[in-house]
């Protein structure tokens, strides 16, 4: 193994003098699994993968991971990734797109079963018509899975949130799965400007025993033993047994608020937020919207922007606050669906108007033209 | 796991559950018990939820009480009726999900590996016909080809028992189930001889009308998987329920169907393996 110095996560994140690198997201993923203590890391090279699980690989035969091996396919390398955290060890992998929905029955469970798993979804299209490409789609049907999402804009956002999902999936008083997510291609495979901390730091090891639930490892009581399963049985201990548990994962989502909050600075970003116009986004719409925003001061329109961070959980009182001014919200999104406008306006209660678009799908890039259409459109009502 | 970690507050000892106060005073932890000591503890609890004269709960009974070192076992088991017996059992289980019990115990014995480098810790997987050979046949035969140092267990009852009693790859041919109403119309799938292909390098078919032979074939599984490769047991459980016989005669219909030839007792054991089992078993040859 390649001698690292464990550090202070928030020395890693904040003070650690940063260089800057010129690399791709997926290179991005590597920089941050680099730094993160990671035990094992499982992968599949599913078309359409990004290379962040083989560079993973790369750095696992340098001797920065324990241990790593490719799966059969995204349901098996969930499986596995679900039986190495059960294990209590610090885990890692990757997907995107068909393969989120190929392994899709493993995400609930991992939440259900408490495991502090650490997944990058690098976004693409679904099936059908066919289609590699970006799109944020996967994430519509992620929303309900119990696990805590983050949105990248940009490699930089993915290579820091990587490292603090780690710390805040951790938590005793979290303790279930973060996805990381990042649009893909237009991040995975495109380079950019990442700061990134020198790479003989790494965070702190996981302690397995600060998981709320027994680790599989037959080194702690209780083992169960129990005379009557509550699965299959149909009484009300066993409905209040399992209604109370899933309470209890949408609770541990709720109190990561302030961990996520301690590490990403907050839930959102906002600048502006005094504006008539408001803009919401997460992701590289956020870059796209950026520009449009430019291009809309220069026409003299008075326009705002919401970044948002964390979609699980969802910081509706913060957007609240950010839009209290605003006449109109625009939500430009990498998907079909619309599955932000709808978080948007469950979230503000229709006390604003929400535009639910541009929208832009199968692999399409997003004008910042459309998005100044809809800056225009509102400005002008 | 050391019994020491279960020792009982002697302040809570009378609000404990019954089966905790058992496992702490007669649990088989650390003593090395075979098939001889069955009654000497509960290594399934006696109100289990299978059916009266269940092939799996006895071949079930008879695996846990043979496990080389049960306090450092992990059971990893799928969907189906053994699912129903493991919140019975005092070992660490782990039920996923149906059908990636070879999947999860990958990941799970490999972290174990990782955590104690210095100690044996025994991934055994237990699960039915349907979730080895049907749904979770890739996942099974992949942890096979990557070398994976697993034991798997299928108990097989030849169904979807837990389910009412639908068609499995593992039902005989012929075998009028629900999903086969008109008779199922191929073979029973040859699992020995794909473990055997896929790298197993134990593989044996037994039952619990020969616990002797049984609890070896298990024995030998388990210890060979610790340091040569994965290795394989099947056991004919079969189902009074779902095939209509009297719970008394699961073991007259096991003898029947080996006499007839209809399910193959069997046991493969590669040279590696022999040679590891030839030193641990003090010389002892296969039967």
């Amino acid at each position: 193994m390649i001698e690292q110095r464990v550090v202070a996560p928030e020395y890693l994140f904040n003070e650690a003098e940063r260089e800057e690198q010129f690399i791709t997201g997926s290179e991005a993923v590597r920089e941050a699994i680099k730094r993160a203590n990671v035990d094992m890391a499982i992968s599949y090279p599913i078309t359409p993968q990004s290379e962040s699980m083989h560079l993973v690989g790369d750095i696992y035969a340098e001797g920065y991971i324990k241990e790593y091996f490719r799966g059969e396919n995204e349901f098996a390398v969930m499986s596995s990734v679900a039986g190495a955290a059960m294990g209590g060890v610090r885990v890692f992998t990757a997907t995107g797109g068909p393969g989120t929905l190929r392994a899709f029955e493993a995400f609930p469970t991992w939440a259900g079963a408490r495991l502090p798993v650490v997944c990058a979804f690098m976004t693409r299209g679904i099936n059908s018509p066919l289609s590699i490409q970006p799109d944020t789609l996967e994430m519509a049907y992620m929303l309900d899975t119990g696990i805590i999402m983050l949105h990248a804009e940009n490699s930089q956002d993915l290579y820091d949130m990587i490292l603090q999902a780690f710390m805040i999936a951790e938590k005793p008083d979290v303790h279930i799965p973060v996805g990381v997510f990042v649009d893909g291609f237009f991040i995975t495979h495109t380079r950019d400007r990442v700061k990134i901390a020198p790479p003989d730091l790494k965070l702190p090891p996981y302690n397995p025993y600060s998981a709320p639930v027994p680790v599989m490892d037959m080194e702690n009581p209780p083992i169960r033993q129990m005379r009557d399963p509550f699965v299959m049985k149909s009484n009300f201990i066993s409905y209040a047994a399992h209604a109370s548990w899933q309470q209890e994962i949408l609770a541990a989502a709720e109190r990561s608020r302030r961990h996520i909050a301690h590490y990403l600075g907050n839930l959102l970003e906002a600048e502006n937020e005094t504006a008539p116009v408001m803009i919401v986004a997460s992701g590289t719409a956020v870059s796209q919207s950026r520009e449009a925003i430019e291009s809309a001061r220069q026409e003299g329109l008075d326009v705002g922007l919401v970044k948002l961070k964390s979609l699980r959980p969802f910081p509706t009182e913060e957007l609240k606050a950010m839009t209290a001014n605003a006449k109109a919200v625009i939500v430009p999104e990498f998907n079909r669906v619309g599955w932000l406008a709808r978080e948007v306006r469950a979230a503000l209660e229709a006390k604003v108007k929400v535009v639910g678009g541009p929208r832009v799908f199968g692999g399409m890039t997003m004008p910042p033209d459309l998005i100044l259409d809809e800056i225009r459109r509102c400005a002008n009502e | 796991m050391s019994k020491d970690f279960l020792r009982i507050s002697p302040a809570f000892e009378d609000v404990m559950p019954a089966e905790y106060r058992e496992l702490v005073a007669s649990g088989p932890y650390g003593k090395g018990y075979g098939i001889s000591d069955l009654g000497s503890h509960k290594e399934l609890l006696e109100e289990h939820p299978l059916c009266a004269g269940c092939g799996l709960a006895l071949s079930l009974r008879l695996t846990l009480s043979v496990l080389p070192a049960p306090e450092d076992t992990v059971i990893v088991g799928s969907t189906g009726c053994s699912a129903l017996a493991f919140p019975q059992v005092a070992l660490h289980n782990i039920h996923s999900l149906f059908g990636n019990q070879n999947a999860v115990a990958s990941g799970l014995k490999r972290a174990l590996k990782l955590r104690f480098p210095d100690k044996h810790k025994d991934v055994v997987v237990v699960a039915g016909d349907g979730a080895t050979a049907d749904i979770g046949l890739d996942m099974v035969m992949q942890s096979w080809f990557r070398g994976e140092l697993i034991t798997t267990i299928m108990l097989d009852n030849e169904a979807y028992a837990n389910t009412g009693g639908q068609e499995s790859g593992m039902s005989p041919k012929g075998a009028v189930l629900y999903m086969a109403p008109k008779g199922k119309k191929f073979q029973k799938v040859n699992m020995p001889e794909l473990a055997r292909e896929a790298g197993c390098v134990y593989v044996a078919a037994v039952s619990p009308a020969n616990p002797k032979r049984l609890g070896k074939a298990i024995k030998r599984a388990i210890l060979v998987a610790r340091e040569v490769g994965p290795t394989y047991v099947q056991i004919f459980a079969p189902c009074p329920t779902n095939f209509k016989f009297k719970p008394q005669e699961t073991i007259k219909r096991i003898k029947e169907r080996e006499k007839d030839g209809t399910y193959l007792m069997r046991e493969y054991i590669s040279p590696e393996a022999q040679e590891y089992l030839a030193a641990m078993e003090g010389g002892t040859k296969d039967e």
